[in-house]
């Protein structure tokens, strides 16, 4: 078949969002030549949408906070789910890498005595996110991107090329994960802007490629999110974990339509809004569940204290957990209680003076007032659920980042599983990009350096076989292997939107048996028309080829969603049955994982009950006791399993 | 009034070896942006149009291109502002190569920001020790609101219909990036022997700005490009090249408010 290039690295990172980037500054640092491969130009990933900031234990604004209150925090947030090992990492290391950033040139928003400032957030006992307004993902790519750059400068002084030890391949796209036996030895790649394809060798690929959020209709995520990361960890045989939580962000934009998802940061809340229904109540004091009675504030009164007070009194219900807040939201709307657009109202005009809010709150300000036409310093927001972010992902480990079972992968950020349990606090996604991205970094440099008696070589047919994987669309009119029944060749588009609108309708925010069965028939079905979507034009800079190929990705990710979600008869955090609505202290002890059923995409794919994926069930770690020791006795009766506490 | 109407669009088509715009009946309802109706248009007639676009909400600064010829975000540019009797054409940024349709080579963006050297960390001030205040960090702050989309870049008449300059100009957005630099409280270029005032002057152009202040109004930002880091920048630079004395008193005028 065709000739493609090939070039050779120590380390491969596929993405550069926040945990990608971090993980090549790492791996460069500790000498692997490092290759960055992202479907999009260098400094625009998903990062940048971030808005609130990034939560670390510094204690700059309360001297009370420390990595055990962080990590307590997020397990109660995750709701004991979490890789425990991940988030006490996480809990310990995120001040660290939030300091370093400031090396890097980073200007974070000031306290009064020139320390980083932290703000208020969902479910943070302290104010913990160091931010730059309501900006702080661009903040964060834009220093990570820089320092690249100064790796660069550095090498280009020493080697006289910019590119000899760090090169970042921009709007290029990784289909597949190469392997000799077990083991990775590089990545199949095709550039945007030719449709050229080429192969990039080495034995360590990180993955860091965010989340899935464009298999929803209605989500705060951009085109990027296809779950390209998820899929190419299965397709190379790791499996996914806990692929059924996925978090619906509270407060999205609902009008106008097309800007239906589009987030509105949680610091809106943090820094004082409210949510009011259509008779103008703050509901959520009725939607404070047990495990957070004694946590949140029973009245207005002493939730607005708690602004100013928060050593007295206790924060108001608006910043519990991100689930719960948007279960709330979805209750009111569904019982007729709804703003005019099918949202609820978020006011922050009457709780501030229009000069604090649009200083403090500037994208935000800015956001509505261009794409919605409402000033939000004089009128409450409408705002909904928007899906938002997915915490399963491939199953790692804890502290090496390396994918389960495929020696030389590794993953780390949204595309990573565990971290978050059940639930993400705002603030953790983008302190767990730096503390992850950098272990994937360090420990991949350190498996390249490490493989004696040679690399692991690309085979030639592997190769054939991703181009002609890769170039179906373009004969998408001729006879389909694995049967043909006569249909036409199918728009990607269309197929597109329909596997949106199964999974936003059928596998949304709450979950009902009959529709996941019928969501995993349904996707069956869409895995036969995907086969058929086919493309005009040629392989220039292409976008109906593109979202061909990224059909694969959400199709195979979508169905592990749904058949998780099935499993788990049970509602915790970004999982809720209306039939199972309890949270299940049996359950805690449960880890989904996900496999590919038949790697080589045979005639099972079509079948709505074998299809894609084989998910097992796997009993999780025992929590360590000293990381017990930091909860009260009386609140691990209530997540612990009835095994766990006689132990 | 019904809320949907078909539109009428031009959109360029073509790539490097040459194209022409293209006319299109579109429909567009309530609330939508121009991007939204790109997208229709893909999803409807044209499957492989290219179009350069992340977030769709003004904060990634993919999708640059020119709207009746003015340099604008095709997602924050609302269908509102036009008439519907309005042809609304769609061509590519001017100032640089075609890919294809309205993709661009932003390949230049990127040369120029490695031309800049990086931030030079203090010496003997540990991760976790920098303090700097508020006032200090407004300034350098607002640069770094940039998106990087470019506009300025190309809508700057240095360079836009002057090809020839490219070489020596780094452009609006880098200029800012120096000024950025030069205004961070704790940047220690200066001490490794590196003066960022002179390397605008004499390594990144910034003599071939005479502040038409173009930049200034594309910016999707509101960044006073302009006023607050050119020109700033433009008077430390001829201070230092000038008159050492002039400089040192603007230094330690540095944080009065009216500079």
């Amino acid at each position: 078949m065709s000739v493609v290039d090939r070039q050779e690295w120590d380390v491969v990172v596929v993405g550069a969002g926040g945990a990608g980037l971090r993980a090549a500054v790492e791996a460069r640092e500790r000498g692997a030549r490092t290759a960055v491969i992202c479907k999009s130009l260098f400094g625009k990933a998903h990062t940048v949408m971030a808005e609130g900031g990034i939560a670390a234990a510094m204690g700059n604004v309360n001297s009370g906070d420390n990595w055990q209150v962080h990590f307590r925090d997020t397990l109660r947030g995750g709701k004991f789910l979490n890789q425990w090992r991940m988030a006490e990492l996480h809990a310990q290391e995120a001040p660290d890498r939030v300091w370093e950033l400031e090396t890097w040139g980073a200007l974070f928003d000031r306290t009064q005595d020139g320390r980083i400032s932290q703000r208020n957030f969902g479910g943070h006992e302290y104010p913990r996110l160091a931010h730059v307004g309501d900006r702080t993902g661009l903040e964060l790519i834009r220093t990570l991107q820089q320092k690249i750059v100064s790796l660069q400068q550095e090498d280009f002084a020493e080697t006289g090329d910019y590119e000899s030890r760090l090169k970042v391949y921009q709007e290029c796209t990784v289909t597949r994960i190469l392997k000799e036996g077990d083991r990775v030895c590089g990545t199949f790649c095709y550039e945007r802007e030719s449709g050229r394809f080429f192969v990039l060798e080495a034995p360590s690929v990180v993955v860091a490629t965010g989340g899935i959020g464009k298999s929803f209709k209605v989500t705060s995520n951009s085109w990027e999110y296809t779950g390209d990361g998820h899929a190419l960890a299965l397709l190379a045989g790791a499996p996914l974990l806990n692929m059924e939580f996925v978090q619906f962000h509270p407060t999205g934009m609902v009008w106008p339509p097309s800007v239906k998802g589009i987030l509105v940061t949680e610091s809106v809340r943090g820094d004082g809004g409210v949510l009011r229904n259509s008779e103008g109540k703050r509901f959520m004091f009725d939607y404070i569940p047990d495990v957070f009675k004694e946590k949140y504030a029973q009245s207005e009164e002493e939730g607005d204290r708690w602004y100013e007070d928060p050593d007295h009194n206790r924060r108001p219900p608006e910043l519990l957990p991100r689930d719960e807040v948007a279960r709330a939201i979805n209750s009111e709307v569904k019982a007729g209680r709804g703003s005019p657009h099918g949202g609820v109202f978020l006011d922050v005009s009457t709780r501030m003076p229009a000069e604090v809010i649009r200083r403090r709150l500037p994208s935000m300000y800015h956001q509505f007032k261009e794409l919605a036409d409402v000033d939000i310093t004089a009128e409450a927001m409408e705002v909904g659920p928007t899906c938002h972010y997915v915490m399963g992902g491939i199953a790692v480990d804890s502290d090496t980042a390396a994918a389960r079972g495929v020696p030389g992968l590794f993953a780390a950020g949204e595309v990573a599983g565990g971290m978050h349990g059940s639930n993400r606090l705002g603030g953790n996604s983008l302190s767990d990009l730096l503390v992850f991205g950098r272990r994937a970094g360090l420990h991949a440099a350190r498996y390249a350096a490490a493989l004696t008696g040679g690399r692991p070589a690309v085979d030639g047919a592997q190769v054939d076989a991703a181009a002609a994987e890769a170039l179906r669309p373009f004969s998408a009119e001729g006879p389909v292997s694995g049967g043909d029944d006569g249909r036409p060749p199918e728009n990607p588009y269309t197929v597109h939107q329909a596997l949106q609108q199964a999974m936003n309708d059928l596998v949304g925010i709450i979950r009902r048996e009959p529709e996941m069965v019928e969501a995993l028939e349904r996707l069956a079905d869409l895995r036969l028309r995907a086969r058929r979507a086919g493309v005009e034009g040629h392989r220039q800079f292409n976008p109906g080829w593109h979202l061909a190929l990224d059909l694969r990705n959400m199709l195979l990710v979508s169905e592990c969603v749904a058949r998780a979600a099935l499993e788990r008869t049970e509602s915790r955090g970004g999982h809720t049955r209306e039939d199972h609505p309890g949270m299940d202290r049996a359950w805690r002890r449960v880890n989904l994982l996900c496999r590919l059923a038949d790697p080589t995409g045979g005639p099972a794919a079509t079948d709505p009950v074998r299809g894609q994926i084989d998910l097992v069930r796997e009993t999780t770690e025992p929590i360590r006791p000293d990381l017990l020791a930091l909860f009260e006795k009386e609140e691990l009766v209530k997540y612990l399993a009835e095994e766990e506490l006689h132990e | 009034m019904s809320s949907s109407y078909e539109a009428r669009f031009r959109v360029w088509r073509g790539d490097v070896g040459g194209g022409a715009l293209e006319d299109f009946g579109v429909e567009v309802n309530e609330g939508e942006v121009v991007l939204d109706i790109i997208h229709r248009l893909q999803a409807t007639q044209a499957p492989d149009l290219a179009v350069r676009w992340n977030c769709k909400a003004g904060k990634c600064g993919s999708c640059s291109a020119e709207i009746n010829g003015r340099p604008r975000l095709l997602c924050m540019t609302r269908m509102s502002v036009f008439t519907r009797e309005e042809t609304v054409t769609v061509t590519p940024l001017r100032a640089f190569p075609v890919v294809r349709d309205l993709v661009t080579d932003v390949g230049f963006n990127y040369t120029k920001a490695r031309e800049v050297p990086a931030f030079v960390p203090p010496g003997g001030v540990g991760p976790g020790e920098y303090r700097m205040m508020q006032e200090d960090v407004d300034r350098p702050q607002e640069f770094r609101k940039c998106i990087e989309c470019f506009l300025c870049q190309d809508t700057c008449h240095v360079v836009r219909d002057h090809e020839e300059n490219k070489t020596a100009f780094a452009g609006p957005r880098f200029l800012m990036r120096v000024a950025e630099l030069d205004m961070h409280p704790l940047d220690a270029a200066g001490e490794s022997g590196l003066d960022r005032r002179r390397t605008a002057q004499d390594e990144h152009g910034l003599g071939y700005c005479n502040i038409t202040k173009c930049c200034t109004e594309v910016c999707p930002e509101g960044i006073r490009i302009t006023d607050n880091a050119l020109i700033p920048l433009k008077e430390r630079a001829a201070d230092r090249k000038y008159d050492p004395l002039v400089w040192l008193g603007s230094k330690i005028r540095r944080r009065s408010p009216g500079e």
